[in-house]
C-alpha cells in the first residue's frame, strides 16, 4: 500500500488581470449586453481586434508528493502562488490544469473564525464554526469543554462575541479550529496574528498536532515557525515548484536565490509604486542567515521606486520565533517633504552585536508613506530567517540576551 | 482479526480526486445531503441573527403579512371593490400573502445570499448549494409563524377548510421549490453581475402584480389560466386558497404550475454547478 497523503501533478492555475476596462472586477449585465450584442460587428470588422489579455499564472506546473505524517511547510515570496496552491488542495478554486490527489480527510484553515457571526454566543459560534470546518455535532458536543478551556472564555461562552476583546476572540476561534482532527491539515499563516502569547499556545498546539501523526502543510512567512515545525519545504517562486528538501538547507537555498539578483522576472511594482527586493543579512564573516551571537551584522534591502512619494518611514523590524519584536528600528522620516524619487535605493541597516540569546529570528522590512496623489501606502517586505548561534546554543536559557557577562566577586572586608 | 489501532485514520477510506472541469458537470446531490448538518446551522443561523438584532424579533413574521392585508383590504376589497371569490376580502387576501411572502422573501434572501457568504466561500470548502438552500428554509418558520394567524382568522370569519387541506404541505413545498429555483438562478447571476441585486425589488413587486394575491384568478377566462399558471406563484396560490377556503380547484393551472417550478430549480441548480467552480474568484 502505498503511503501517499497527497499528490500533485502538473498543477496550474491561471488568473485573468486587466480584463475589463472598468476598475470593478465585476461585470455588470449592461456591460455584459453590449459586448454581446456587438459580438457579431466586432468579428467583422477585423482591425478591431481584441486587447491581448493579460494573463497571470499564479502556479504553473507545479508537482509533489507529500507522505503520511509529513509535515511540509510552503515558503516564497508574496505572490508566489503558497495561498493559490491550499486553495486548489482545499477545493475552494479550481486548477486551470493538473490535478490533485488527496487519501484522507482534508481540513483546511485558511483564516480563524471564518464564519464567525458577532450577534452570536460563543457557544453558538462554536457549534457554527465547527459545522463549517467539516465537524459533525457529536464531534462538537464530545470537544467543547475542552475547546472552551483552551480559550479561556469560560465565563464569556454566553456572551455575544462582539462583546469579547480581540484576544478572547481569536482564541476562540483558534480554539475550534485546533480541535479539528482531519487527515490532512492544510494551514496558511493563522500564526500571524494575535499577540506572543497567543501565538506561542498556538504554535504549541500545532506541534501537537503534527506529532500525532497527521500530514500538515503549511504556509508561512514567519521562517523561524517553519523551521522548528517541519522536517521538509517546498519553496515556491513565480507560480512554479523551485525545490523541496529538508528544512535547514532549503531555507539557505531559497536564501541565496533571495540574495542573487533578479533576472527577468521582476514581480510587477505593488500598487505600480514600490516594491522591496530582499532583504538580505550580512555579517563580516559571511553572507547569509547564520551569524554569532556576539557578531555586528547588517541588513540590506533594495526598494525599487516606481512612483514619486512624500513622508515616507522605512523600517527594519526583527522579531524572535513567535513574533516578539525585539528590534524595531525606524527612519523617522515622516515629515512632508522627505520624497523618494522613482528609482533603485539601496538600503543597508547597521546591526551593532546585540548578544541575543541563539535561536532562530526573522527580520523584515516595512515602507509607510504616500504618493503624491494622497495614496496611502504600506509595504511589507519577506520575513527573513536570522538564525544566531552561539556557545550556549541547544540549551534551555532563560531570558532574551546572553552578554558576555563579567562577574566580579570580592571579599567586602577592606581588612585582607 | 487485528486492527491497527496505531493509526487513527483507518475507519475510512476517503478519496478526493481534483482536476479542472469543463461545460456541464455532475450535479453531486449526495454532497449536499453529507452536508446537511452545515445546511441545518446556517438555516439557524440565519433566523437566530435576524431576530436577536430586531426590537421586534419573531413579531415580523407576523406584521408584515397583516398589515400588507390590511391595506390590501382597504384599497383592494373596500375601494376598488375586486372580487374575492365570495370570501371576506381579508381572508381572501391574507391567504395568498402567507406563499407569497414566503416566495418574496426566500427569493430576496437566497439571491443575495452567495454575495453576503463571500467571507465563507473565499475561505472554506463545501457544496455552494447549501447558501442557496439554507436562506430559502430560514423563511419557512416566518411562514409557519404566520400561519397561525391565518388559522385564527378562519375561526373569526367561520371559514371551514377543506378535505383538500392534507394537499397544504404539498403547496408550501411548491412554494419552496419555486423560491428556490429562482434564488438559485439569481444567486449565482448576482455573482458575476452585481446589477441583479437592483433587479430583485422590480422583479418581486411586477411579479406581485402578476400573481392572484389582492385578486383572483376566476377573473380569467377558464383557458386564459392554463397559460396563467405558467407563473408558478399563481397555481400556488390559488391551490393554497383551494385547499383553505374552499374555493374554486385550480385544476390544470396548478399542473402547469408544478412543471414549470420544477423546470426552473432544475435548470438553476445545473447552471449553479457550472458556474460554482469560479465563486471563489469572483465573489
Amino acid at each position: 500500500m502505498s503511503n501517499i497523503a497527497i499528490r500533485v501533478e502538473h498543477l496550474s492555475k491561471k488568473y485573468r488581470l486587466g480584463r475589463r476596462q472598468s476598475n470593478s472586477k465585476y461585470r455588470t449585465l449592461s456591460e455584459s449586453l453590449l459586448k454581446w450584442a456587438s459580438t457579431p460587428w466586432r468579428r467583422l470588422s477585423s482591425k478591431d481586434h481584441r486587447p491581448p489579455e493579460n494573463i497571470v499564472w499564479a502556479l504553473k506546473d507545479v508537482s509533489f508528493e507529500v507522505q503520511h505524517g509529513e509535515v511540509l511547510g510552503i515558503i516564497g515570496r508574496n505572490g508566489a502562488g503558497k495561498s493559490t496552491l491550499l486553495k486548489i488542495l482545499s477545493r475552494i478554486t479550481e486548477p486551470t490544469e493538473g490535478s490533485v490527489d488527496l487519501y484522507g480527510r482534508v481540513g483546511s484553515l485558511l483564516e480563524v473564525g471564518t464564519g464567525f457571526h458577532p450577534e452570536l454566543t460563543g457557544r453558538e459560534n462554536i457549534y457554527l464554526n465547527g459545522a463549517i470546518l467539516g465537524m459533525k455535532r457529536a464531534e462538537i458536543e464530545r470537544k467543547f469543554d475542552e475547546m472552551v478551556d483552551f480559550a479561556e472564555v469560560e465565563r464569556f461562552i454566553d456572551t455575544p462575541v462582539k462583546h469579547y476583546s480581540s484576544g478572547m476572540y481569536l482564541r476562540l476561534a483558534f480554539a475550534v479550529a485546533a480541535h479539528l482532527e482531519p487527515d490532512i491539515l492544510l494551514v496558511d499563516e493563522i500564526l500571524a496574528v494575535g499577540d506572543a502569547q497567543f501565538q506561542k499556545k498556538c504554535l504549541g498546539k500545532m506541534g501537537q498536532v503534527a506529532q500525532q501523526g497527521r500530514t500538515v502543510l503549511f504556509v508561512s512567512h514567519n521562517m523561524a515557525a517553519i523551521s522548528s515545525m517541519c522536517k521538509t519545504i517546498i519553496v515556491l517562486e513565480s507560480g512554479k515548484l523551485k525545490l523541496k528538501g529538508p528544512t535547514a538547507q532549503s531555507i539557505d537555498d531559497y536564501q541565496s536565490t533571495l540574495n542573487a539578483p533578479d533576472d527577468e522576472s521582476n514581480p510587477p511594482l505593488q500598487h505600480g509604486v514600490a516594491i522591496f527586493r530582499g532583504p538580505t543579512i550580512a555579517s563580516d564573516h559571511r553572507v547569509g542567515t547564520s551569524i554569532q551571537s556576539g557578531d555586528p551584522f547588517s541588513a540590506c534591502i533594495d526598494l525599487i521606486v516606481g512612483k514619486e512619494f512624500v513622508g515616507y518611514d522605512l523600517f527594519c523590524i526583527l522579531m524572535d520565533s513567535i513574533g516578539n519584536i525585539i528590534v524595531h528600528a525606524h527612519t523617522d522620516n515622516r515629515n512632508f517633504h522627505n520624497t523618494l524619487a522613482p528609482g533603485v535605493l539601496k538600503v543597508k541597516v547597521t546591526f551593532p552585536p546585540l548578544w541575543l540569546k541563539p535561536g532562530v529570528y526573522s527580520l523584515h522590512f516595512k515602507l509607510i508613506g504616500a504618493t503624491l496623489d494622497g495614496e496611502k501606502i504600506r509595504l511589507l517586505s519577506d520575513h527573513i530567517p536570522l538564525s544566531i548561534g552561539g556557545e550556549a546554543a541547544g540549551e534551555a536559557l532563560l531570558g532574551v540576551l546572553t552578554p558576555p557577562i563579567h562577574w566580579a566577586i570580592n571579599s567586602a572586608d577592606p581588612g585582607h | 482479526m487485528a486492527f491497527e489501532t496505531t493509526s487513527p485514520f483507518k475507519q475510512e477510506k476517503v478519496h478526493i480526486h481534483i482536476e479542472p472541469t469543463h461545460g456541464w458537470v455532475a450535479l453531486r446531490l449526495y454532497e449536499l445531503w453529507e452536508y446537511r448538518e452545515l445546511l441545518y446551522f446556517l438555516t439557524w443561523r440565519d433566523l437566530k441573527v435576524r431576530y436577536k438584532q430586531t426590537v421586534f424579533g419573531v413579531a415580523w413574521a407576523i406584521i408584515q403579512p397583516l398589515f400588507t392585508m390590511i391595506v390590501f383590504s382597504l384599497f383592494f376589497g373596500k375601494l376598488a371593490k375586486v372580487p374575492s371569490d365570495g370570501l371576506p376580502y381579508p381572508i381572501f387576501s391574507y391567504a395568498a400573502l402567507l406563499p407569497w411572502n414566503l416566495f418574496a422573501s426566500s427569493l430576496g434572501q437566497s439571491s443575495n445570499s452567495l454575495v453576503n457568504s463571500a467571507n465563507l466561500i473565499k475561505k472554506i470548502y463545501f457544496p455552494r448549494l447549501v447558501i442557496p438552500f439554507s436562506s430559502v428554509l430560514s423563511g419557512v418558520i416566518d411562514f409557519a409563524i404566520a400561519f397561525a394567524i391565518l388559522l385564527g382568522m378562519m375561526v373569526y370569519y367561520e371559514v371551514r377548510p377543506t378535505p383538500a387541506i392534507w394537499l397544504l404541505p404539498f403547496f408550501v413545498l411548491l412554494t419552496l421549490i419555486a423560491a428556490l429555483g429562482v434564488g438559485v438562478w439569481l444567486s449565482a447571476l448576482n455573482v458575476e453581475f452585481r446589477d441583479v441585486r437592483y433587479v430583485i425589488p422590480f422583479l418581486t413587486q411586477f411579479w406581485l402584480f402578476a400573481t392572484p394575491v389582492a385578486y383572483p384568478s376566476s377573473l380569467l377566462a377558464e383557458g386564459w389560466r392554463i397559460l396563467y399558471g405558467v407563473n408558478p406563484m399563481a397555481g400556488v396560490v390559488e391551490g393554497f386558497r383551494w385547499a383553505l377556503l374552499g374555493t374554486q380547484p385550480p385544476s390544470a393551472m396548478i399542473g402547469v404550475s408544478a412543471l414549470i417550478s420544477l423546470a426552473i430549480l432544475a435548470s438553476g441548480v445545473l447552471y449553479f454547478r457550472r458556474m460554482e467552480k469560479s465563486f471563489a474568484d469572483l465573489v
